[in-house]
């Protein structure tokens, strides 16, 4: 049982100087077999092996990530979270994941710093202005708390947005789901990892997944840097990487991998204490509570793993937020980075069994996995626990590229694709 | 962001480029006779390659012709740049 995080054991660890905390998470040496092997070690991978422990009472299973833990998207996104998605499939699975958002640092014991600040969408034509207003027609049927704000509304809720109509785009309106909002990314990973940990998983750093074992359809195991691990059951959640793992296993996902940029500006006092976002401009932007502006530009259009993306495409977004908010002309930017998205056909995800047994993907997530975390690992954890889909995200399952049931997020989730 | 060599126009900033994709997907000779598998491998099915990828570009904001290229797409190196309809390139 490890130590509960708390004032006294905050002030009890004062006294040594906080020099004898105790580890969060083991370094252990993998064993020759598990029940379950997760491969990659993000937020929504360490969520997995937290709720397959946790709920499906599968406790010999391990976490295999070949760099660090949250080392890749987790760590590299702009951890907006909402759900006001337009698909019922899509609204049930994110709330699902917004709802466990709420509890999770208590859950954890291990602060998140889940945000509820308000997720805005902002309208710039005609024909914003009508998705958008279907979109929150759709969100209320669906128990998603959404409001349509015009633009002098938009102005009050974010008074430093240029709601002028001489600019190139105006605003003529916005969504609001004041549920929304953001969370520390790197803490999600952290605590989802010291639970697991907690109840026996094995986290597995430095560890790269080389090839995977198959006797005809089923798996054995996996070959990694650390030797051959023994396993019935896999779950592939590696993100920009899904198609290099599943042509290990001989399988073709419907999945392109490009780069996504984000960029963070010096910190500055609170300007902006909500998330505003433009998908026809391409500009989002909100701040983070160390007062770094957190601005997400868009994707490449091209297959990418490098790691880096194109200049203009950073260049367009900071074009837009400068239209946008006037007052940031002067700051000046500190990091910038890109992180290798991988994108389904249909902008949705994967959570599913594959052709081959004992064989998971989740994958597909895109530009916008962060705010899925929890709920992604709940329901893949339910699906390999169960070998059969949670009825939230048998909508997902890898089949729909086959009977054409895609389920169509792209641009109707009023997200900057 | 790189430098391409337009096999038309010569070399340029990519940002005056799209990118289409991989290339050499064969279209269907027989749409009618597809199965759901088939049309699902044509339509979404993608090789995603992590290290060299035939691809087709088209060079949008200039001769807006389509060309192909060999990329390694874990460092966006070009290896090579041929005209549609040649045969891709051996090494």
């Amino acid at each position: 049982m490890k130590n509960k995080y708390s004032i006294f054991s905050l002030i009890k660890n004062a006294f040594s100087y906080h020099e004898n905390w105790e580890k969060a998470w083991k370094d252990p040496e993998p064993k020759k077999e598990y029940d379950a092997i997760i491969v990659g070690g993000g937020g929504h991978g360490l969520a997995t092996a937290y709720y397959l422990a946790k709920k499906h009472n599968m406790k010999n299973i391990a976490v295999v990530e070949k760099g660090w833990i949250g080392g890749g998207n987790t760590g590299r996104n702009t951890t907006i979270i909402r759900s006001n998605y337009l698909w019922d499939a899509s609204a049930g699975l994110y709330d699902h994941a917004l709802k466990i958002w709420e509890d999770l640092s208590q859950e954890l014991n291990y602060n998140v710093m889940f945000s509820q600040r308000g997720v805005m969408n902002l309208a710039h034509n005609l024909q914003d202005v009508r998705d958008l207003k279907r979109r929150t027609h759709a969100n209320r049927l669906n128990g998603i708390d959404a409001v349509y704000l015009n633009t002098e509304e938009v102005k009050k809720f974010c008074p430093i947005i240029n709601t002028s109509q001489d600019i190139r785009y105006p605003v003529l309106g916005g969504t609001l789901q004041r549920r929304a909002g953001t969370a520390r990314h790197d803490a999600v990973a952290w605590g989802y990892a010291r639970g697991a940990d907690e109840m026996g998983v094995d986290i597995i750093q430095n560890c790269e997944v080389k090839g995977i074992k198959r006797n005809g359809d089923t798996v054995e195991g996996i070959e990694t840097t650390k030797g051959f691990i023994k396993t019935k059951k896999i779950g592939v959640v590696a993100a920009g990487h899904s198609s290099v793992i599943a042509n290990m296993a001989g399988l073709k996902l419907p999945l392109e991998s490009k780069p996504l940029q984000a960029l963070v500006s010096e910190p500055v006092k609170p300007i902006i204490d909500t998330v505003v976002m433009s998908n026809a401009v391409h500009a989002y932007v909100s701040q983070s509570d160390k007062g770094e502006l957190v601005i997400g530009a868009g994707t490449d259009d091209y297959v990418s793993y490098s790691q880096k993306g194109s200049h203009d495409i950073v260049e367009g977004t900071l074009n837009a937020i400068l239209e946008l908010y006037p007052i940031f002309s002067r700051m000046r930017m500190l990091r910038q980075w890109g992180g290798i998205v991988d994108i389904c056909p249909d902008a949705s995800p994967i959570i599913s069994k594959t052709s081959i047994k004992g064989l998971y993907f989740n994958c597909g997530w895109g530009t916008g996995g962060f705010k899925a975390t929890p709920g992604s690992g709940d329901l893949f954890a339910h699906t390999i626990a169960n070998d059969e889909p949670h009825k939230l995200n048998a909508a997902f399952n890898i089949n729909r590229f086959v009977s054409g049931d895609l389920v169509d997020e792209h641009g109707a989730a009023a997200v900057a694709h | 962001m790189f430098l391409i060599n337009c096999p038309f126009c010569g070399e340029r900033e990519q940002s005056e480029f799209k990118a289409g994709g991989e290339a050499h997907i064969v279209r269907p000779k027989q749409p009618t006779e597809l199965s759901d598998d088939e049309w699902a491998e044509y339509l979404f099915m993608r090789k995603n390659i992590k290290g060299i990828q035939f691809e087709r570009w088209n060079h949008v904001h200039g001769c807006r012709k389509w060309f192909n290229m060999v990329r390694d797409t874990s460092n966006d190196q070009i290896k090579a740049v041929y005209k549609m309809g040649e045969k891709p390139p051996v090494k």
